[in-house]
């Protein structure tokens, strides 16, 4: 039921070579409906799917065409906006970013939602919090005097110092892999500290001293244990728990 | 494309009698942030806390280890530990000043890791506040008690 088929497809005609070789794969979803009941259940799902497509691209077959009521959050579906990470095989990914040949899609494949949060349906959570922290470490160009008649200059130098931490998408999947945040939701969590990495290193920004401040807080950086799983986690590849650090150490020299 | 659908659980919880215009409570993490999350303390008590942890975790490598060697490798082991041997060496000012920073850094070093450990994973704040009173009552205790015998330590005690 659960081990992967080659399926044999129809024998094509000579120009055929480009065929499609289907699996079955077995999709075990994390189901939680309030208005039905308060437990959280596995279900399977076997869909017949092409292995070099996505596993956003899975859940949409399961959706459109197995079980109408499943729910997930995606938008773009092109890894660009965040919306639909979740936790695959036990690791926090994107499902439009994860291709099913490279999850061992012979085994079922897991899907739940992130942790951490509140769940509210199936494999949709509740961001506010996650948002909320994000708001309060000010993810925004500060800066005083008249504003310039021109665009703001900076070399190439300052803009590449913290060029890594630009790409952030928020999807979270940083931020609900920590343990220090499964734990306790005070803290700011990885996401919130890399948008605050971007404006604090960037040269044009004056708010540096504020954002400083909040994450010198007891719920700030300090509670970062560098256990690497929001640099594993990230879909945009950026070196989270560095930036982290970073902004530990311009705590630090700034002290000293 | 055929597909096949075999779901193995059915999502019935007819007992429960959930329904649209009674859903379920759903479960919220512990201490999520929302905008009344106090806000910054502005004090600097977690980066020295930070740190302390660092350089005394270097201090106590060299006077740890070396107080392994000298108590449990070196000159006979384990056997030749006894009264004597302890009043040898805290009639020298350097064991003593040895022991009582190590008894110090070792102490603050451990309370402040099993403090920022109950932090972590205590959820309501009164088991924390009564986690953390116990810990620091503990801590408290054993350095001052320690730091006594040291500096009254007599070794014609009989």
């Amino acid at each position: 039921m659960s081990t992967a088929t080659l399926d044999k497809q129809e024998p094509k005609d000579a120009t055929g070579s480009a065929a499609v070789e289907l699996i079955t794969a077995t999709f075990r979803i994390r189901r939680f409906n309030p208005e039905v009941s308060a437990e959280a259940s596995w279900e399977d799902f076997q869909v017949e799917i092409d292995p070099k497509e996505r596993v956003l691209d899975a859940l949409h077959k399961i959706k459109w065409e197995l079980d109408g009521t499943l729910t997930f959050r995606r938008s773009c579906a092109h890894g660009i906006c965040g919306s639909d990470a979740m936790r695959i095989n036990g690791r926090n990914r994107l499902a439009c970013k994860t291709l099913i040949k490279d999850i061992s899609p012979e085994k079922p494949i897991t899907v739940e939602a992130i942790k951490g949060m509140t769940v509210l349906k199936d494999l949709v959570v509740d961001m506010e919090p996650f948002f909320q922290a994000y708001r309060d470490v000010m993810p925004f160009l500060i800066t005083s005097g008249n504003e310039p008649t021109r665009e703001r200059l900076q070399t190439a130098e300052d803009r590449e110092r913290f060029d890594d931490t630009t790409k952030c998408i928020l999807c979270a999947a940083c931020t609900s892999s920590c343990p220090v945040f499964w734990n306790d939701g005070q803290y700011f969590g990885p996401a919130a500290i890399v948008n605050a990495h971007r404006f604090i290193f960037d040269s044009r920004d004056e708010g540096g001293e504020q954002r400083l401040e909040i994450l010198n807080d007891k719920d700030g950086v300090w509670r970062c244990r560098t256990t690497f799983n929001c640099t594993d986690a990230c879909p945009r590849g950026i070196e989270v728990t560095k930036a982290i650090q970073e902004v530990k150490r311009a705590l630090i020299t700034r002290r000293f | 494309m055929a597909t096949t659908e075999s779901s193995s659980v059915e999502l019935t919880g007819s007992s429960a009698g959930y329904g649209v215009d009674n859903p379920a409570p759903v479960i919220e993490p512990p201490r999520a942030r929302t905008a009344r999350t106090p806000k910054s303390t502005r004090t600097n008590f977690e980066l020295y806390g930070w740190l302390f942890m660092r350089l005394s975790g270097i201090v106590l490598v060299v006077l740890v280890i070396g107080h392994l060697l000298i108590q449990l490798v070196l000159d006979g082991g384990v056997s030749k530990i006894g009264f004597a041997f302890v009043a040898g060496r805290w009639a020298s000012p350097f064991w003593m000043a040895w022991d009582l920073i190590m008894l110090w850094l070792a102490m603050l070093h451990g309370a402040n890791g099993l403090r920022t450990i109950i932090n972590d994973y205590a959820e309501r704040d009164g088991t924390r506040f009564w986690l953390k009173m116990l810990l620091w009552t503990a801590t408290v205790f054993t350095i001052l008690l320690g730091t006594l015998v040291i500096f009254t330590f007599d070794p014609n005690i009989r």
